[in-house]
């Protein structure tokens, strides 16, 4: 039941929405708007001056198969952190829910990478895969196989997502172990008694309970994927080598302030924000329906 | 069908010995109650009869063969829990059907043991329902009908109905009772709660402090019990234990407590009674009234009579039949 409060001063409650209301008008509907605008514009190269285009800036960017590739380079990177970040740490939650003795300083252990800055985590993985002084490039190196992902696509692409989901696995662990704990032992009990195996118990009773929380964490990992991890793609990569690691929130900062196609870089936020609504609304309207709650 | 047999069993979580060495020998078809107060043992015994705590000595044996090693699927056992552990996310049918999946029988087969269940349990209408969707008293079927549809050799019940409301229980008592006893399967049945015991068990085992201190038929432990734990334990009003100096029978510190159940006493003129004292309080039940009698040295003592409830302060007296009297040494064991 809501309780309905009733205000004697009629302008207080604007006044006590009002930060809120600030906030998100000056962070996101004011940037926004100026996307919106600016993506129909070309200005000329110096920036003193801009042409109304229309929908110039759009046409054009569809047309441009560097930007098509970046979809499929995003697609693939947000798929593989999310699924990378969400499974190992599943399984480590799976393993910390089992330990009795120090279980307290093993989670806290998890939890630690959570607390390194994107940035710093992004240089710490690119100090231990450089190609000449990398310490993981002198062991790949030792087991016989040459490590470069300078210049190797597919070794860029593998590092800035294990870069980005190592990051992550952190916060996942934190909510999965929530997740199993708030399930009732006698429930996993009885399914034990009733000749499920370990494998068993997991695939038909705690997975199908924890989905409320997988639901959640694959809302929040795409979302991650998609925008928090351009401080480890700017430090490893920074979008190559050519155009293998550029995905798109990348390619809107790399366009517009290292090219200086401000129009094209709006242009590219505007489809940005429409894919994520679209992205969200998916989620929520079929996965959300598998979910028990 | 199983016998189910414990043999010296004791069970230590680091070095906190809790069960401390229990026999019991469950025949076939058998209803054992296990009643006791919280921490005493008994559902960590049940537990280990389960699989699902291991036992740290001793024996477990269920139809002949020794399980102490063995995992509880592996025990051809059932349980019934006392939150029932329902699989939230299944409807009934697939609640009722999930151990039958595994085991890979075939699937009429499991259709065929769901209906007859469901049947059993009159909860055909709320097969297609998730577990939420049902009222305590259904999901306590439900809990039952899993147990059922497996055919184990034995049923545990880890106090299954302690989250039921008081009409429910007394009900549901009767119920299990009666399918018990149409399936004749063995059980051992862990309850709190001593009219349940009383009411539900073949035999029952009296746990005290992680030991069995009596083990015998309800009616048994009610005439006969070995020591004050149980004859306060079973009863209800408990037993009165009286100071044997009250009754002036001393006989040098071998007795240590008297007994006498609210029952065997009468309620007569403060002359002619034995022990004399005046009415605290009383409790009219309706059938009866529980009359509590203050006595000399301050202790109360409780009288079962079926005459109205008395005026407080009045002086009373109470006599007993000297047969009906029980006397415990010091260390609480019968004599």
């Amino acid at each position: 039941m809501q309780k309905r409060v009733t205000f004697h001063n009629r302008w207080l409650p604007y006044l006590l929405v009002a930060p809120q209301v600030l906030v998100t008008l000056v962070f996101f509907f004011w940037p926004a708007g100026q996307a919106v605008w600016q993506s129909m514009y070309l200005p000329d190269p110096f920036g003193l001056s801009s042409e109304f285009v229309g929908a110039e800036n759009f046409t054009y960017l569809f047309e441009d198969p560097y930007y098509r590739a970046s979809f499929i380079t995003t697609a693939v990177f947000s798929t593989l952190v999310t699924l990378a970040s969400m499974s190992v740490a599943l399984l480590l939650a799976v393993m910390a829910d089992r330990v009795i003795k120090g279980s307290g300083a093993y989670r806290t252990l998890l939890i630690w990478p959570y607390a390194v800055a994107p940035a710093v985590a992004g240089v710490l993985w690119l100090f231990m895969f450089n190609p000449s002084i990398g310490v993981a490039t002198y062991w790949l190196k030792g087991l016989g196989y040459d490590w470069n992902h300078v210049l190797n696509g597919t070794e860029a692409m593998g590092l800035v997502v294990a870069a980005s989901a190592w990051k992550q696995v952190s916060y996942n662990f934190l909510f999965f172990l929530a997740g199993l704990q708030a399930i009732p032992k006698s429930v996993i009990e009885a399914a034990a008694i009733d000749g499920a195996s370990f494998a068993r118990r997991f695939w038909t009773i705690v997975f199908p309970l924890l989905s409320p929380t997988t639901f959640f964490l694959l809302v929040v990992n795409v979302v991650y994927a998609f925008f928090e991890t351009f401080a480890v793609i700017h430090t490893i990569t920074g979008g190559g080598p050519q155009q293998d690691t550029n995905i798109l929130v990348y390619k809107v900062f790399k366009d517009g302030f290292v090219g200086q196609d401000l129009g094209s870089s709006a242009a590219q936020s505007v489809i940005l924000l429409f894919l994520v609504g679209i992205l969200t609304v998916i989620q929520f309207r079929f996965i959300e329906r598998r979910v028990h709650y | 069908m199983a016998t189910i047999t414990l043999e010296t069993v004791r069970k230590s979580y680091g070095k906190t010995e809790v069960i401390h060495g229990v026999d019991l020998d469950v025949a076939d078809g058998e209803l054992i109650v296990i009643v006791g107060p919280s921490g005493c043992g008994k559902s960590t015994l049940l537990r280990m009869v389960a699989g699902l705590e291991t036992v740290t000595s001793g024996r477990i044996s269920i139809d002949g063969r020794v399980v102490n090693d063995l995992e509880p699927r592996e025990r051809d056992i059932a349980m019934v829990f006392q939150n029932y552990a329902l699989y939230p996310h299944m409807s009934v049918r697939a609640n009722l059907a999930y151990g039958l999946k595994i085991a890979k029988l075939p699937k009429d087969e499991i259709a065929r043991r769901v209906a007859k269940a469901s049947a059993l349990l009159q909860i055909d209408p709320y097969l297609d329902r998730k577990p939420r969707q049902l009222s305590g008293g259904q999901r306590q079927r439900v809990a039952m009908g899993r147990a059922i549809v497996r055919e184990p050799a034995a049923f545990l019940f880890d106090e299954p109905l302690s989250n039921l409301d008081a009409k429910l229980r007394v009900q549901m008592r009767m119920e299990i009772k009666t399918l018990q006893r149409e399936l004749g399967t063995t059980s051992l049945y862990v309850t709190h709660d001593q009219v349940e015991a009383m009411t539900m068990a073949d035999r029952v085992v009296v746990m005290n402090g992680g030991i069995a201190e009596q083990i015998g038929a309800p009616l048994d432990l009610y005439r006969n019990p070995a020591s004050t734990f149980v004859a306060g334990f079973i009863g209800s009003p408990p037993m009165n234990f009286i100071d044997p100096a009250l009754l002036g029978g001393d006989d040098g510190g071998r007795v240590g407590t008297m007994g006498i159940r609210p029952e065997d006493l009468v309620l007569t003129t403060p002359e002619n009674g034995t022990l004399e004292g005046t009415v605290a309080f009383c409790e009219a039940l309706g059938a009866d009234t529980l009359v509590h009698l203050r006595l000399k040295d301050d202790s109360l003592l409780i009288l079962r009579t079926d005459g109205d409830p008395l005026e407080p302060g009045a002086a009373f007296g109470a006599t007993f039949a000297a047969s009906a009297l029980m006397s415990f040494d010091p260390s609480g064991k019968r004599i």
